[in-house]
């Protein structure tokens, strides 16, 4: 996946997201040849100059650019198209076949049925809230002082879920401290909030009916969540191998023309 | 009384039209030497000059309207016919909503009401027309005050306590007519309900008015309304053709006389007008937007306050909207009245709306359009304001995906107020969805 190829690079591919910026250089089969990964800054246009100019400087040339993520805009780009478009594509290829892509990011969730040529067949996002994204996942475990590598052990450790009943980020974070003044365990909240966030995702999942289940996004990267989500849905959650770079290679391969 | 009558007659006849007149040679000559208008839109349509005329004169002859003749406030969905014969003036404090909507003052006379205590979560149309009252302020100058309050529940049960805050503000009568919800068949029983107080509603209106109804009158208003109803339905089917000869948002626009004219010789001469202009297109090749290469069904209202954004976005990709189950609802209620049995048939019609109507009826009809109009795709407006409209539409959506083989997306926003309406995920949201088109 990330050998460098001979060609040297066919296309630069840019996921301004609301919580990170990524982006990738590939070859003309689409491999992934370099990668950046940072946290999206205000002025994302200056950022993803940098980051394109950094890659241009990796791989060498000047390879097309495609954009998607919100930020998609502020970018010179040879094509821009949505992160639900660019995501779907990214899926196809490094899965290889079609399915029902989960990508839980910053401030979405999105659950895309992907046809048998990388298309979107249909969608479903999170309403205007980011109640049942990784932002919600972000600020709490910062209230708690979790750190996101340490997740998936204490969830692990704990006896039992401990029940949260809000999903909303606000509420949930009061709710979370007054379990903590109550003497519940720290480790059954982590858990009992990762049951409620994947609690709401799986309903989402769930209407977008059977197929492979794959999942990319920077949630995917946290394996609470992905054992949480298997748990409420009771079949197996597929994460792509570097989940949170399957939009900004999707990117990539659009400016190419190709849909996988 | 003959000073107001005066003034209305001369509003509506003469100072109205001249003052239009004099705004439209204005306009004309601002815009001499410059090209026509760009974009990926058609050419615009003509008969617009004439729409803007006859709202604007409807709304100048209102500012002099109470105390001229009488005055009656009514919902969308009210059997107008049978007050026309009486010399009311009807004013639409929904269609005035949708003016507000889009000048987007719906947030400050929104606030004003909410400062009272009345929620957010109530419908945006309510809010506005209450926070108008409130306030004062009307992009149509000023409101005249009603003498009668009609009211007729077959388009939501919001209308019901809505009107009697009015009624209550205003401290005039309100007339109620109360429309059984169709499951499946409407019952025998249904009818005769609905009839008894249709009658019931004629007798108030005489008291206030002043006057009996003349059953000629009745009959030719009947006549009318019915050929109003037929002609609008002929100026949507124009959107059979390909390329449609006028935007489904155009069309939100053009619907204001069916809604607030209905029954008047002017609303039917001015559709005869918009069908030839469009049937003429049509023979002509000239669509609504430049390169028609998808065409959509649209449910629900429109956003007023986002109309010219979204129809700029679809259009710069090639999307049309060739039909709205909204403005086509006009089109189906209205030549359904008998001008034989003008109760009888008023109370059929006004009781078959498509808000009055179960899910399966609602289906129905969506499927009927998407066929009739060849839609390869449908939008389902998910309207925060308008909750009859946006019940059921997670099944709406999967049914007409699965029996029609279409795409469909379901947009959350809200008929008037821009707060429930998350732009940037929401042309995101349109964004993708015209993408997965290929």
């Amino acid at each position: 996946m990330s050998a460098a190829a001979p060609g040297g690079a066919a296309a630069l591919g840019l996921d301004a997201g609301s919580t990170t910026l990524k982006a990738v250089a590939i070859d003309a089969a689409g491999r992934i040849l370099a990668r950046r990964v940072e946290p999206s800054h205000p002025r994302i246009g200056e950022q993803a100059e940098r980051l394109l100019a950094a890659l241009r400087a990796e791989v060498g040339g000047e390879p097309p650019v495609g954009a998607t993520g919100y930020g998609r805009k502020r970018v010179a780009a040879g094509r821009a198209l949505t992160e639900i478009t660019c995501h779907a594509r990214g899926a196809f290829a490094l899965a290889g076949r079609p399915g029902v892509l989960l990508d839980m990011g910053g401030q979405d969730t999105k659950v895309i049925r992907v046809g048998p040529g990388g298309e979107v067949q249909d969608f479903a996002m999170n309403d205007k809230c980011a109640a049942g994204t990784g932002r919600f996942l972000e600020v709490i475990l910062a209230r708690l002082h979790v750190p996101l590598a340490e997740v998936a052990e204490q969830a692990a450790r704990a006896a039992r879920p401990v029940t949260v009943s809000s999903t909303c980020t606000v509420f949930a974070e009061s709710e979370v401290i007054s379990l903590l003044a109550s003497g519940e365990p720290l480790e059954g909240i982590v858990k009992g909030l990762h049951a409620a966030l994947a609690s709401r995702t799986a309903a989402m999942v769930r209407g977008a009916g059977e197929g492979e289940l794959l999942m990319s996004g920077g949630v995917a990267l946290n394996a609470a969540m992905v054992a949480a989500l298997a748990e409420a849905l009771g079949r197996p959650v597929r994460v792509l191998p570097e989940p949170q770079l399957a939009g900004a290679l999707g990117a990539a391969l659009a400016v190419l023309g190709r849909s996988g | 009384m003959i000073l107001r009558r005066t003034q209305y007659e001369l509003a509506r006849r003469v100072v109205g039209p001249t003052l239009l007149r004099l705004e439209a040679w204005q306009k004309a000559r601002a815009r001499s030497g410059r090209g026509p208008r760009g974009g990926p839109f058609g050419p615009p349509l003509e008969s617009t000059r004439k729409l803007k005329e006859l709202l604007s004169l409807h709304y100048l002859a209102g500012r002099y309207a109470d105390g001229a003749v009488p005055v009656a406030w009514v919902t969308s969905g009210f059997p107008v016919e049978l007050l026309r014969p009486l010399g009311f003036h009807a004013v639409y404090p929904e269609n005035h909503a949708a003016m507000c909507g889009v000048q987007r003052i719906v947030p400050e006379l929104s606030d004003a009401v909410e400062q009272q205590g009345y929620s957010r979560d109530l419908c945006s149309y309510a809010r506005t027309d209450l926070g108008s009252v409130v306030t004062g302020k009307t992009p149509a100058g000023r409101l005249p005050r009603p003498d009668l309050l009609c009211c007729c529940t077959n388009i939501c049960q919001t209308v019901l306590y809505w009107y009697k805050a009015l009624a209550a503000h205003f401290q005039v009568p309100l007339v109620l007519v109360d429309t059984p919800y169709v499951y499946g068949e409407v019952r025998a029983h249904d009818l005769p309900y609905v009839r008894a107080q249709l009658e019931e509603l004629v007798a108030v209106a005489e008291r206030v008015a002043g006057r009996r109804v003349d059953p000629e009158e009745l009959r030719a208003v009947t006549v009318r309304a019915r050929e109003g109803s037929r002609l609008w339905g002929e100026c949507l089917a124009t959107s059979r053709a390909r390329p449609a000869p006028w935007t489904g948002f155009d069309g939100f626009f053009h619907m204001a006389p069916i809604v607030a004219l209905r029954g008047g010789e002017e609303c039917n001469a001015y559709y005869r007008l918009l069908r030839d202009e469009l049937q003429d297109r049509v023979k002509r090749g000239i669509g609504g937007i430049r390169e028609e290469r998808h065409r959509l069904l649209w449910d629900n209202l429109p956003m007023w306050f986002a109309v010219r954004e979204l129809s700029t976005l679809l259009a710069e990709r090639g999307f049309n909207f060739a039909c709205t189950s909204y403005t086509n609802a006009w089109a189906e209620a209205g030549v359904q009245v008998d001008p034989a049995d003008p109760y009888g048939s008023a109370a059929r019609a006004y009781t078959h709306v498509i808000l009055n109507q179960d899910l399966s009826n609602r289906l129905g009809i969506l499927r009927r359009l998407a066929r009739e109009y060849s839609c390869d795709g449908a939008v389902l407006h998910s309207d925060r304001s308008c909750k009859p409209y946006s019940i059921g539409q997670v099944d709406l959506r999967e049914r007409l995906a699965r029996e029609l083989s279409v795409k469909v997306l379901l947009l959350d926003a809200d008929h008037s107020d821009p707060r429930a309406w998350a732009a940037e995920p929401g042309e995101n949201r349109l964004t993708a969805f015209m993408e997965s088109f290929g």
